[in-house]
Formats: C-alpha cells, structure tokens, sequence
C-alpha cells in the first residue's frame, strides 16, 4: 500500500446549470482560525498567510494568496490555497505558540460552492435557503454570512463579480450541492430583486 | 415570527437560526446540596405568562450563547445581552419597564 493516495474535494465535478449555475469549487484550502482576533501577533499572522488585512466584524478581505473571513468574535476562515494550506497551519502555530490560539487545517472537512449566473441570480438562489436579507444593498461584497441551508449549517460571501462562495460541511456536501442546483433550476427564478 | 439580534455577532436573525436554551439566570445547585435544592435548579421554572428571561445559542450562525428578555405572549423581544451575566444588567430592566410599567422583577 505504497501508492499516494490522491486528495479529492467532497463532490468532484458536480455542476448544474440553470438560471444560476452551480459548480463544486475543488480542493480549497480553508483553516479554521481561533484565537484573540484584537491580539497584533495574530493580525501579523493572518496577514503573512494570506496578505489580507483584519476583518471587521461579519467582513471578509482579500490577499494576494487568500481570504480571511469573520466567523465569530474569536474565530476566523482563512481560504488559500489547498496545497498551501498544511504549511500555512505551521506557520500560524508557531507564530502564535505563546497565547491562547489554535489553528486546524479543515481543508477536507469542508466543501465549497460557486453560485454564479446573470444578474442577481445567485443572490435569489440563497435567498431561496437562507433566513437572510439577500437584498443587493443588505448584503454585498465584503460581507460574510454563517446561517442555514435549508436544513443545514452553511457560509457564503459575495465574489467581486457578483457570483457566491458557498461553504459547508463535507458530511452534508451532496445536500448542499443539490439544494443548490433545484434552488437554480432553469424557470424557478423568483426575480424579486 | 421571533426576530432575535445576538448580541455576539451582530445578526438580526429569525428564530430558526437560533436554538433556545430554557430559561436565563439559574442559580446551580451541585454537590452537597439539599434534594430540594437540586430538585429546583432542576425543574423549577417561573414560566411566565409575559416577561421572561432565556437563554439562547445563535446555532446556525457565530455559535455563541447570549440572553434574551422577552415577552412570551407576544413574542415582543425587550433586549438580548451577554451571556456573561448572572442576572439582567439595568438597562435590560429599563427597557422592559418602559414597556411594560407594571412589570416587577420576580423573586
Ligand atoms: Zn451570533
């Protein structure tokens, strides 16, 4: 039993089309990251990991090789790179040996979505399944939401182009990327906003 | 429809991203204490018709657990507030009594 055994992300080519299109994102590098998010040493950290600045509260930011989203008052999603994302977790934990922080790679843990489509046609997909206000002045690019899915925990953001990042349990990433492609279903399109 | 703003995240959420955790501010009775104490903490409750104290988990959200003072009837919420607390701070009790004048802080 010598042969390396190859990564594969939850739903490896799932894809739908509709009047949102849904794709499975891929090996995605995400770190869960808990700690004192007000604490400089750590800032530093997540800025080396990724080159994103400190999120405010529900914010994400971009870096050059990654993001950084807000997920509670102590804790932070770092998505980078998936082959990136064990040395990062090293680096991360050595930075921060002397406080009270953990870093975990949950990179397979997890799985992510692309919602893209015309218009505010992914923003109606998850208005679909999530008790959020989707209006395209509520909730725009920057902001991070952690909420439901139907029937199960999920996170999404905004990309600059107007397409959703879509993040959720591995355990539940056929759910999801199901939910996701009859809430896009071509003719089901509320065009509410 | 209860409407909840937690007050750890920031979200103002509807009810089903939240779970309820019975009601706030018991007074725990371990080891060594009387049968009737423990009996108590365990099961008694004022389960108010109105006003009344509870704690909540914003589950599907930043997974944090706060309080909220609400009515039960109406589901009117007065104020949500820190979890860290062992009773309601005053501007809780203000907030109540502005609209609820006759209410009184039960014993
Ligand atoms: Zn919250």
């Amino acid at each position: 039993m010598s042969e390396a055994i190859k990564a594969t992300s939850a739903l490896e080519g799932f894809a739908s089309t509709g009047f949102a299109s849904v794709r499975e994102c891929g090996l995605t590098g995400m770190i869960t990251l808990r700690g004192d998010l007000a604490d400089k040493a750590l800032a530093k950290a997540v800025k080396a990991a990724t080159g994103a600045a400190m999120p405010e509260q529900r914010k994400i930011t971009m870096g050059k090789s990654g993001k950084v989203a807000w997920m509670s008052s102590d804790e932070l999603l770092l998505v980078v790179d998936h082959a990136q994302a064990p040395a990062i977790v090293e680096a991360l934990t050595s930075a921060l040996k002397d406080q009270f922080a953990l870093a975990v790679n949950v990179s397979d843990a997890r799985v992510m979505f692309e919602v893209a489509g015309e218009g505010n046609g992914p923003r109606e997909v998850l208005a679909k399944l999530a008790p959020v206000d989707l209006a395209p002045d509520a909730f725009t690019t920057g902001d991070v939401r952690r909420t439901r899915l139907a029937q199960v925990a999920g996170a999404f953001w905004v990309e600059a182009d107007g397409s959703f990042r879509v993040v959720a349990f591995r355990s539940v990433a056929q759910y999801v990327g199901d939910l996701l492609a009859q809430a896009g279903a071509t003719g089901s399109a509320p065009e509410y906003f | 429809m209860l409407i909840l703003d937690c007050p750890c995240c920031g979200v103002r959420g509807e009810e089903t991203e939240f779970h309820g955790g019975g009601e706030a501010h018991l007074k725990r009775f371990g080891p060594d204490s009387s049968d009737a104490e423990f009996e108590g903490y365990l099961f008694t409750r004022q389960n108010p018709k109105g006003v009344n104290f509870e704690r909540w988990r914003h589950a599907n959200g930043c997974g944090k657990w706060f309080h909220a003072a609400r009515c039960t009837m109406t589901l009117e919420v007065f104020a949500t507030y820190s979890a860290q607390t062992y009773e309601p701070p005053a501007d809780v009790i203000a907030a109540i009594k502005a609209k609820r004048p006759e209410w009184e802080m039960p014993a």
